[in-house]
C-alpha cells in the first residue's frame, strides 16, 4: 500500500507562490532575451528572402537552416545537447541560469519564425509605399514592417509566453525551479495530489490568462 | 516634367519594356494604355524606379534617376509621387498618418508635417476624415487619401498606376475630377496607367498605347479620336452594337474629324441629299478639350453615290466610311474577363 503524504491545503501556497515567482523570473528572462534577438532574426529572414527588401539568397538559406536546427530538436533533447555551451555561458548546468539558455535556443527561432510569418502577411505594395518615398530600409522596417505586423507580433508572443511555460517545466527536471519542477517533485515523485492540483490549476490558468489577454491585445491593435 | 528614353526592361531572355519613350510636360496627364501582359505595370514600376531599366533613360526635371547612386536616388525620386492601385494605406495608420507618413523620412519638423497633412486632406476633401482609419473608409475615400499621399512630398510628376480600378463609375468619376483639378492647380506631370477606356476619355489629355512593350501609337486623345479610325481610336470612343446588320452598303460610319461639329448635320444632310436617315448607333461626346467627338452608324433609306455622300459630310466635318468597321474592345477588358475568354476559347 502506498501512502500519499500530501502538503495540508494551508501549505500550498508557501510552496505554490515561490515557484510562480521562479517560473515567471525563468519566462521573463527568456521572453526578454527572444525578443531582443528573434525579432530582428525573423525581420532578417523575411527580408533576405526573395520578397523581403534585400534579397539574398546565400544569406536567406543559411539563417534559415540554423533558425530550423533550433526547432527541429525536442526541448529535453535539445537542452541535454548544450550543456556544455550553458557550462560555458553561465557557468553552471542546474538552476534557473543553466535553464535560460536553452529555453532561449528554443524561443529565438519559434519566435523569428512567427515574426517572419506575420511580416510576409503585408502586401507589397505597401512596402513599396515607403521605398518609392524614399525611405531607407531601416525606415521601411521600422515604419512598414514592424508596424503592419504588429498585431501578428503579438500573437505570436502570446504564443511564444505558453511555450516557455511549458519549457520551464521541462526544465524543472535540471532543477530549475519554477511550478513544473514542484509539480514533478513533490506532486510526482512524493505522490503529493495538493501540489499536482494546485500546480495544474495554476499553469492552466496562467495559459488563458496570457491567451486571452494576447487576443485583447491584438484585436485593440488592429484597425 | 518627366522624359522617359528608350526605357527597355529585361527579365532574362524575356523583354518586357521595349525603347519607350514618351514624355509629360508640366500640367499634363499623360494616360498608357494597353491590355494586360502589355508591360503597363512594369513601365509603372520602372517609371518610379520600384525596378531598374535594363536601359534607357528617366529624365525628371532634368536629372536622369537611371543613373543616380543609391543614396541619391533616395532623395531624388521624391520628385515622382505615386498613387498605387486600391491605395495602398497602412491599415494600422489613420488617414492622416498616412499622409504623413512620406515626410517623416525625410527631416520635416512636426509642426510643418502637420500643417502640410491639413492642407492636403482638405485639398482632396477628407479632412473630416482624417481620425479614420482605412477600414472605416470607402474604396474612394482611400483613394483620395492615397492621392494626397502622392502628393506629399510636393513632386512634379505624379505616376498613378490604375487608380480607378475597383471602384464604381460615380467615385471614379470624382477621383478623375480630383486628378484633373490636381494637375491644373499644381501643374503637376500626371503619368496615368489605366486600361480603362471611359478614364482617358474623361481626362487624359495625351494617350499612348503599349502593345507588347512597345508604344505603339500615341497622340492628344482629341487627335487619335478625331483623325483616326485605328483600334485605339475605336477602343476610346466604341461604337455601341447596332440593331442592323453593318455590311449592307447603304450603311455609313461617321467620326467627327472637327471640333465644332454642327449637331444639326443629320437635319441639314438628309435635306441636301434628299432622304431620310436612320441613325442604327451612336456615341457623341464632349471631351477635354470642350469639343465634341462621336461616332455615329447610319443608313440611307434611298441609293447615292457615295463621292456624294463623302462629300457632303466632309463639307461639315465629319469623316464618311462605307460599310462597317470591326469593334475593337480588346484593350479595355479586364484581365479576369480576358482570362476567362481565353479558357473558353482554349476548351
Amino acid at each position: 500500500m502506498i501512502l500519499a503524504t500530501a502538503t495540508p491545503w494551508s501549505g500550498v501556497s508557501s510552496l505554490l507562490l515561490p515557484a510562480l515567482g521562479q517560473t515567471a523570473a525563468m519566462v521573463g528572462i527568456v521572453m526578454g532575451i527572444v525578443v531582443a534577438l528573434g525579432l530582428p532574426l525573423g525581420l532578417l529572414i523575411f527580408n533576405t528572402s526573395p520578397r523581403g527588401l534585400t534579397p539574398h539568397t546565400t544569406v536567406h538559406a543559411s539563417i534559415s537552416w540554423i533558425a530550423n536546427l533550433g526547432r527541429s530538436l525536442p526541448f529535453l533533447v535539445l537542452m541535454a545537447t548544450v550543456i556544455p555551451f550553458t557550462q560555458l555561458v553561465v557557468n553552471t548546468t542546474i538552476g534557473i541560469k543553466a535553464a535560460i539558455i536553452p529555453m532561449s535556443l528554443a524561443g529565438i527561432p519559434f519566435f523569428a519564425r512567427l515574426v517572419e510569418n506575420a511580416v510576409r502577411e503585408i502586401p507589397r505594395t505597401r512596402l513599396d509605399v515607403g521605398i518609392a518615398s524614399g525611405a531607407s530600409v531601416l525606415q521601411v522596417i521600422r515604419t512598414i514592417q514592424l508596424t503592419e505586423a504588429l498585431p501578428g507580433i503579438v500573437a505570436g508572443l502570446s504564443l511564444n509566453i505558453i511555450a516557455m511555460i511549458e519549457y520551464s517545466a521541462i526544465a524543472g527536471a535540471i532543477g530549475a525551479g519554477g511550478l513544473g519542477y514542484l509539480a514533478v517533485n513533490y506532486g510526482y515523485e512524493q505522490f503529493d495530489s495538493h501540489i499536482m492540483i494546485s500546480c495544474i490549476v495554476v499553469l492552466v490558468l496562467i495559459v488563458q490568462i496570457v491567451q486571452f489577454g494576447g487576443d485583447r491585445i491584438v484585436r485593440s491593435l488592429t484597425h | 516634367m518627366i522624359e522617359v528614353t528608350a526605357l527597355t526592361k529585361r527579365y532574362g531572355s524575356l523583354t518586357v519594356l521595349d525603347g519607350v519613350d514618351f514624355a509629360v510636360q508640366a500640367g499634363e496627364i499623360a494616360a498608357v494604355v494597353g491590355p494586360s501582359g502589355a508591360g503597363k505595370s512594369t513601365l509603372a514600376r520602372c517609371i518610379n524606379l520600384l525596378e531598374k531599366p535594363t536601359s534607357g533613360s528617366i529624365l525628371v526635371d532634368g536629372k536622369d534617376l537611371t543613373r543616380l547612386s543609391r543614396r541619391e536616388l533616395r532623395s531624388a525620386r521624391r520628385a515622382i509621387g505615386t498613387v498605387f492601385q486600391s491605395a495602398s494605406l497602412l491599415q494600422r495608420l489613420t488617414a492622416a498618418e498616412n499622409v504623413e507618413l512620406p515626410m517623416r523620412y525625410l527631416d520635416i519638423s512636426h509642426s510643418e508635417r502637420v500643417t502640410r497633412v491639413r492642407e492636403l486632406l482638405d485639398r482632396v476633401g477628407m479632412l473630416h476624415r482624417a481620425n479614420h482609419y482605412p477600414s472605416q473608409l470607402s474604396g474612394g475615400q482611400q483613394q483620395r487619401i492615397g492621392l494626397a499621399r502622392g502628393l506629399a512630398l510636393k513632386p512634379s510628376v505624379l505616376l498613378a498606376d490604375e487608380p480607378t480600378s475597383g471602384l464604381d463609375p460615380h467615385t471614379t468619376s470624382s477621383i478623375l475630377k480630383l486628378l484633373a483639378e490636381l494637375r491644373d492647380e499644381l501643374r503637376v506631370a500626371v503619368v496615368l496607367i489605366t486600361h480603362e477606356m471611359d478614364v482617358v476619355r474623361s481626362v487624359a489629355d495625351s494617350v499612348a498605347r503599349l502593345h507588347e512593350g512597345k508604344i505603339i501609337e500615341r497622340g492628344s486623345v482629341a487627335e487619335v479620336v478625331r483623325s483616326s479610325d485605328s483600334e485605339l481610336a475605336r477602343a476610346l470612343l466604341p461604337l455601341p452594337p447596332g440593331p442592323a446588320p453593318l455590311h449592307e452598303s447603304a450603311v455609313w460610319q461617321l467620326r467627327y474629324e472637327r471640333p465644332d461639329v454642327d449637331p444639326a448635320w443629320l437635319t441639314s444632310i438628309g435635306r441636301e441629299l434628299d432622304t431620310d436617315i436612320s441613325v442604327l448607333a451612336g456615341l457623341i461626346e464632349t471631351i477635354d478639350d470642350g469639343g465634341a467627338a462621336g461616332r455615329v452608324t447610319v443608313r440611307f433609306e434611298r441609293p447615292l453615290a457615295a463621292a456624294q455622300v463623302r462629300a457632303a459630310f466632309a463639307s461639315r466635318g465629319i469623316h464618311a466610311t462605307q460599310g462597317s468597321i470591326a469593334r475593337a474592345d480588346e484593350l479595355e477588358r479586364e484581365p479576369e474577363e480576358r482570362q476567362e475568354a481565353l479558357v473558353r476559347s482554349a476548351a
